[in-house]
């Protein structure tokens, strides 16, 4: 049964890649959507068959074969369906689903064969992010690791005659290549160390273990393995390539670079809650890494002019948040904030689609503007997403944010908690910057400027709104950012964390079942703690009204009066330029002068041109001796035959 | 009777000539004769030591390199004839063509 779960989309796959060229696209994008549909329906059946269970005992396990057996060390390729996995194949099923529901009207302008190869890439993805969320053991969800990375790199140069978009997708692949080789040597490290590489051995044998207090095997597993997770999941110092990933369609953008794939590192270390919580050094590093990420993310976010990089850094930010939730040990909390976010930012990206599907094309918001009338269901969708992501009460994305936070200030991080609830401000700010730049006011941009939509025959006022299958999707995942959230309402607003509870075995951490009990002075702590958040949210929102609706000449003023530090925001603190001058450059260098004209061109062809030339020398002036004349062949045969009998004779 | 030994030195002699004349004559058709006069040096030398050991190895031998000479020089006059019609010439250092 969960083998389906990962079948239906790979069936989707070998189907349209091999016949999609000759499919209508009805067919085609019809026939991807069922198979996520399909395995959505099943996913539901087993988790239901899962929640029927005792607590204690929710996991179903499925071996397919023993894929490597040498002595006591075995793999198999097996699929184990617990508490934490039930959740990310809904999330990866259900919300997959529905962007493939919208891609069938998004990249309706592709020609059969392309939208074919879109759709097949995208089954693709969710085939191996099934094979990752549902692998039983580090191995097996290695595979779905890589083949993600593989996807997202199809994906983000989808139309890779642009040349931005083929680098962008050759920078995702390279830099999830450092990371996966962190992920890969810790994987080894595991291997030998405990012998097994099954996710619940691995959990059994370091629970024997005491904890480390020191720098010791597990720490050095745990932190080549959260390298692995900061490459996937975009985190500092690995994160560079998410935004230039928004150069793919908007669809996948939502679905891969939001909504699942870049969890997948967060779901990692869920996943190794025994494994982390062993190596608290660690845990403390991936919390400051998390929150350090969340607040560099927003101060960008601020200022990108870009409708998806906005978003994009909006996504790194937000990972930061869930980094932040793990490096605190509150898994429970990391987790709600993957499965709430994953809903309102896709709903987010979704909605820039539509926008942008819109406007043909225009991503700059400063072009944008007053687009809220002409575009109803994207603006109130889009406008509940950011409500959500805000962090507004009684949203999705305020019971996850806050339990973050809460979690964050109980375990005493106070400073972590100030970055978390200053990058909160931001996130409000930015987002609302946004819905007020792109829907509200008036709109900017005149048609001289784009010459293509006075072809189009596209004038102010005539722009069409989200079609059917992507205002369903929309409408959707806009339900799902309100009523996410209430599946882990808090105790302390009388509500009940069922999430937490659902969640609590698959961690195997005893005291994650007590946390949740929060009664009496803890109550009151969190309710002063959500008042505070909530506050925030409003004053960020109250504060973008203020400046981009209000007052825009104070952002005007404020940007020249502050210069340096707007172009450092607006160059992204100029990480990029540094990795390159650092280590794109001289790698580049060394590659070129040392390795390749230095010691290829020098030491190898060397070698190689060497010995011919000096056979070629040795054969010119050997050939000499061959004179063609008979005679002197035979002179030398009897000279020889003298000298041998000579030598005989005269010894 | 005639000892061994001066057989022998005859029978160098003889091969000594006939060397001589393979390495220093201009003309194809006294080095195929040069050639004949090593050939019957060796055969002396058989013929000798079948007499001295008293067996007839060596005239069985002989015979064997009677006829051989006998073959070779037909084909080596064939050959001959057909190198001279093509260079219109005996001497061998016309034909070193095949050189380097």
């Amino acid at each position: 049964m969960l083998s389906l779960i990962p079948l239906f989309p790979l069936l989707g796959f070998v189907v349209n890649s091999t016949l999609g060229r000759r499919l209508p696209k009805a067919v085609s994008g019809g026939l991807a959507s069922l198979a996520m549909l399909a395995s959505f329906l099943v996913s539901a059946v087993v988790v239901w068959q899962l929640a029927g269970m005792a607590p204690e005992e929710r996991v179903l396990d499925e071996r397919l074969y023993t894929w490597i057996a040498s002595g006591d060390f075995t793999v198999d390729l097996a699929f184990r369906l617990d508490a934490l996995s039930a959740v990310m194949i809904l999330v990866v099923t259900g919300i997959g689903f529905l962007i493939h529901v919208y891609s069938t009207a998004y990249m309706h302008e592709e020609t059969d064969g392309e939208y074919a190869r879109y759709f097949s890439y995208l089954n693709l993805f969710a085939f191996f992010m099934l094979v990752l969320v549902l692998g039983a053991s580090f191995l097996v969800m290695f595979v779905g690791w890589e083949g993600v990375g593989l996807c997202s790199y199809l994906l983000i140069g989808f139309w890779f005659t642009k040349k931005s978009a083929a680098d962008a997708g050759k920078k995702a692949f390279v830099v999830n290549r450092i990371g996966d080789w962190a992920f890969i040597l810790g994987m080894l490290l595991i291997a030998t160390r405990i012998g097994s590489l099954d996710f619940v051995r691995v959990a059994e044998a370091v629970a024997g273990m005491p904890v480390e207090t020191t720098f010791g095997v597990l720490s050095i597993a745990s932190l080549l393995l959260f390298i692995g997770a900061t490459g996937k999941s975009a985190q500092i110092p690995l994160y560079v390539w998410l935004p230039d990933a928004m150069e793919g369609p908007t669809p996948v953008s939502a679905l891969i670079h939001a909504a699942t794939m870049v969890t997948a590192g967060v779901y990692m270390i869920g996943r190794n809650a025994v494994l982390f919580s062993h190596a608290p050094g660690v845990l403390e590093m991936v919390a400051v890494i998390g929150a350090a990420t969340a607040l560099m993310a927003g101060t960008i976010g601020i200022v990108q002019n870009d409708i998806k990089r906005v978003l994009a850094y909006s996504t790194v930010s937000q990972l930061g948040y869930m980094f932040l939730a793990m490096g605190v040990g509150a898994f429970g909390a990391g987790i709600f904030h993957l499965y709430t976010h994953a809903f309102f930012k896709a709903l987010l990206f979704l909605g820039s689609g539509a926008v942008i599907h819109a406007l043909h094309g225009e991503q700059d918001i400063r072009n944008m503007g007053g687009l809220k009338r002409a575009l109803p269901i994207t603006y109130w969708t889009f406008l509940i997403g950011s409500l959500a992501i805000a962090g507004v009460p009684l949203l999705s994305g305020f019971f996850s944010k806050d339990e973050i936070l809460f979690e964050t200030f109980h375990t005493g991080h106070t400073l972590l908690w100030v970055v978390g609830a200053l990058t909160s401000l931001l996130t409000a700010t930015y987002m609302f910057r946004l819905v007020f730049l792109t829907f509200h006011g008036e709109r900017r941009h005149g048609p001289s400027e784009h010459p293509e939509e006075e072809e189009h025959g596209v004038h102010h006022g005539h722009l069409h709104d989200a079609p059917a299958a992507m205002a369903f999707a929309l409408v959707i995942l806009a339900i799902g950012s309100i009523v996410a959230g209430y599946v882990g309402v808090p105790h302390a607003l009388g509500g009940h964390n069922s999430l937490g509870e659902w969640l609590a075995p698959a961690f195997h951490v005893g005291g994650e079942a007590a946390e949740s009990a929060t009664v009496g002075e803890e109550g009151s702590l969190e309710i002063t703690l959500m008042l505070v958040s909530s506050a925030i949210a409003v004053f960020g929102i109250g504060l973008a009204w203020f400046l981009w609706r209000k007052r825009q000449d104070i952002v005007d003023s404020l940007s020249r009066r502050f210069a340096g530090v707007h172009r450092v925001l607006l160059n992204k603190y100029y990480v990029d330029e540094a990795y390159d001058a650092t280590i794109v450059q001289p790698i580049r260098v060394i590659s070129q002068e040392g390795l390749w004209r230095g010691f290829d061109v020098r030491v190898v062809d060397g070698a190689v041109n060497g010995v011919g030339s000096i056979v070629t020398g040795g054969a010119w002036t050997l050939r000499r001796l061959q004179s063609g004349s008979v005679r002197a062949y035979a002179g030398s045969l009897f000279v020889g035959v003298v000298l041998v009998l000579g030598y005989y004779l005269w010894r | 009777m005639i000892p061994l030994g001066h057989f022998l030195i005859l029978s160098a002699i003889l091969f000594a000539i006939g060397s001589a004349g393979v390495f220093m004559r201009r003309n194809l058709i006294t080095i195929l004769l040069s050639i004949e006069i090593m050939l019957n040096a060796v055969n002396l030398t058989f013929i000798a030591f079948g007499r001295h050991l008293g067996r007839v190895d060596g005239q069985i031998i002989v015979a064997f390199v009677m006829t051989v000479a006998a073959a070779e020089a037909a084909v080596g006059l064939a050959i001959i004839v057909a190198l001279y019609r093509h260079r219109e010439s005996l001497n061998p250092e016309a034909f070193t063509s095949l050189k380097w």
